[in-house]
């Protein structure tokens, strides 16, 4: 089953760039799953279901840390997949606080992101792009060819490796590419002892069990501070 | 260096074969796409920002032949321009092109100023390189984007969707990308806008259905719209500056009435 991790930033174009993805799937041949992992509520399995007749789930991490829930279920989304008969599963998760990543070693990782982030985002990303396989860039229709351009630069400066697709996630314009290298890629069957391709968040404060009230006699756990008298601490 | 756009025919929306079965462009050259809406156009200009290969829904085969690098993945073969093209970053005219040109490895002396002269051609009001780019107007950006793409972009082929109502002088921009070799593919419904390329390309019902040279009457008429069209820019103009129009006076009819209007 080939098998793809789909990340970026909410709002980039993830569920938009698969919809459009999967319509290259050949009417009547292998089928296609996705696995949507979300912080609240998400309507995008309900949208696989409808809008593609693929079959879908979605998990929502809730009060947990996103990413570690993601990660602790990635092997539940994979058996789910086989248990489909799927031949293509897509498990898609927003990137996040851009601490970390998602993508796993051996396992094909796409990240989405789109034109209006500017020419700063590749630099803000962090490992969400710079340890992505593929990234997609959207909504380049929005602007100059000259940006897009840059932009693209910019992306393959922050991830020499990664190819880069335009891909406008409402017309499907750009899919086309991006599917032709999805179908390239190598099949995924198990996942038991492969790496992440970055470590997760240390969640070891008290504001991760649950503290709301603000102040220092609150505070327990894994706490750093700001540094306040010269340069900013970095994190 | 750069090479011919190749466009093999497929089908239509009904599944019947295109009746213009193959279509080449060459370096220099640019084509007028049109048909009402819903006819395919848009469809075509994916299909040819995507270098189909008969995997689209039309069944089209785009190559690009001799240079252009149009590995997937890597710089875009295929510039665009459309309506709903902004720029998005705070910065100069000057430092915007630098970064660009910056982008692709071109260090060129005076790349910046003669991008700028150029697009000062093509449109009414001249700006700076110091001219921050948020504060362009509409047609000052279209100018600008267009010698853009002329000057410092390495795309051969250069697709347009919508520019007509920018305000820019669409024969001289027309002219700067061919000028420079570029492959122009246009979408319009703009008369001088179609009649400035010597083909056009007839969509309908999602397929290319003909394909028309200009002819030697339609050139005449090109003239005449082109007259129309600078009046009607000059008007704009003069009423943008705060300047009352004068009274017409009609070459043929001394009273001023009739025929003009």
């Amino acid at each position: 089953m080939k098998t793809i991790i789909v990340a970026g930033a909410p709002s980039a174009g993830k569920t938009s760039v698969l919809l459009r993805l999967l319509r290259h799937l050949p009417a009547g041949g292998p089928k296609a799953a996705a696995v949507k992992f979300d912080t609240r509520s998400s309507l995008d399995p309900e949208r696989y279901r409808h809008e593609l007749g693929i079959e879908a789930i979605g998990g929502v991490s809730g009060y947990l840390c996103p990413d570690h829930y993601f990660i602790s279920n990635m092997e539940e989304a994979l058996e789910w997949g086989l248990s489909q008969g799927a031949a293509y599963l897509f498990i898609e998760t927003a990137g996040l606080c851009l601490r970390c990543a998602p993508h796993i070693e051996g396992v094909p990782a796409l990240t989405v992101l789109d034109t209006l982030g500017g020419l700063q985002a590749p630099q803000k990303m962090g490992p969400l792009l710079s340890l992505a396989d593929i990234l997609v860039l959207t909504k380049g229709d929005l602007v100059s060819q000259a940006e897009r351009e840059a932009i693209i630069f910019g992306l393959s400066a922050a991830n020499p490796r990664a190819a880069v697709y335009q891909v406008n996630g409402l017309l499907g314009t750009g899919s086309l590419a991006l599917w032709r290298a999805l179908e390239a890629l190598p099949e995924v069957e198990g996942l038991e002892g492969r790496k992440l391709r970055h470590d997760m968040p240390a969640a070891l404060c008290s504001y991760c069990t649950g503290e709301k009230r603000v102040g220092r006699r609150y505070q327990t756990g894994s706490v750093e501070k700001i540094s306040t008298s010269g340069a900013m601490n970095a994190c | 260096m750069l090479g011919s756009l190749e466009i093999s025919g497929g089908r239509d929306r009904a599944g019947r074969a295109e009746a213009v079965r193959a279509l080449a462009l060459r370096p220099g050259e640019s084509l007028a796409v049109i048909g009402p809406t819903g006819s395919g156009k848009s469809e075509l200009l994916a299909d040819i920002e995507q270098l189909a290969s008969g995997d689209t829904p039309s069944g089209r085969l785009v190559t690009l032949k001799g240079g252009g690098d149009a590995k997937p993945g890597q710089r875009p073969a295929v510039a665009t321009l459309s309506q709903r093209t902004n720029f998005i970053i705070d910065a100069s005219v000057a430092d915007f092109l630098h970064l660009h040109a910056g982008s692709l490895g071109k260090q060129r002396a005076r790349l910046a100023e003669d991008t700028v002269a150029l697009a000062n051609t093509l449109c009414g009001e001249a700006f700076a390189l110091r001219s921050p780019l948020q504060r362009l107007s509409g047609g000052q950006a279209r100018a600008l984007m267009i010698a853009d793409i002329a000057l410092i972009s390495d795309a051969p082929v250069v697709l347009i969707d919508e520019v007509e109502n920018a305000g820019i002088d669409k024969g001289a921009a027309l002219e700067s990308l061919a000028g420079r070799g570029k492959i122009s593919v246009i979408s319009t419904h703009d008369p001088v806008l179609i009649l400035s390329c010597p083909r056009r390309l007839v969509m309908a019902e999602g397929g290319m259905s003909r394909l028309l040279d200009l002819s030697p009457e339609e050139q005449l008429r090109l003239q005449h719209l082109k007259r129309m069209d600078d009046a009607l820019l000059r008007a704009r103009e003069k009423l943008r500056a705060g300047q009352r129009l004068p009274q017409i006076v009609c070459r043929k009819r001394a009273d001023g009435g009739g025929c003009c209007k």
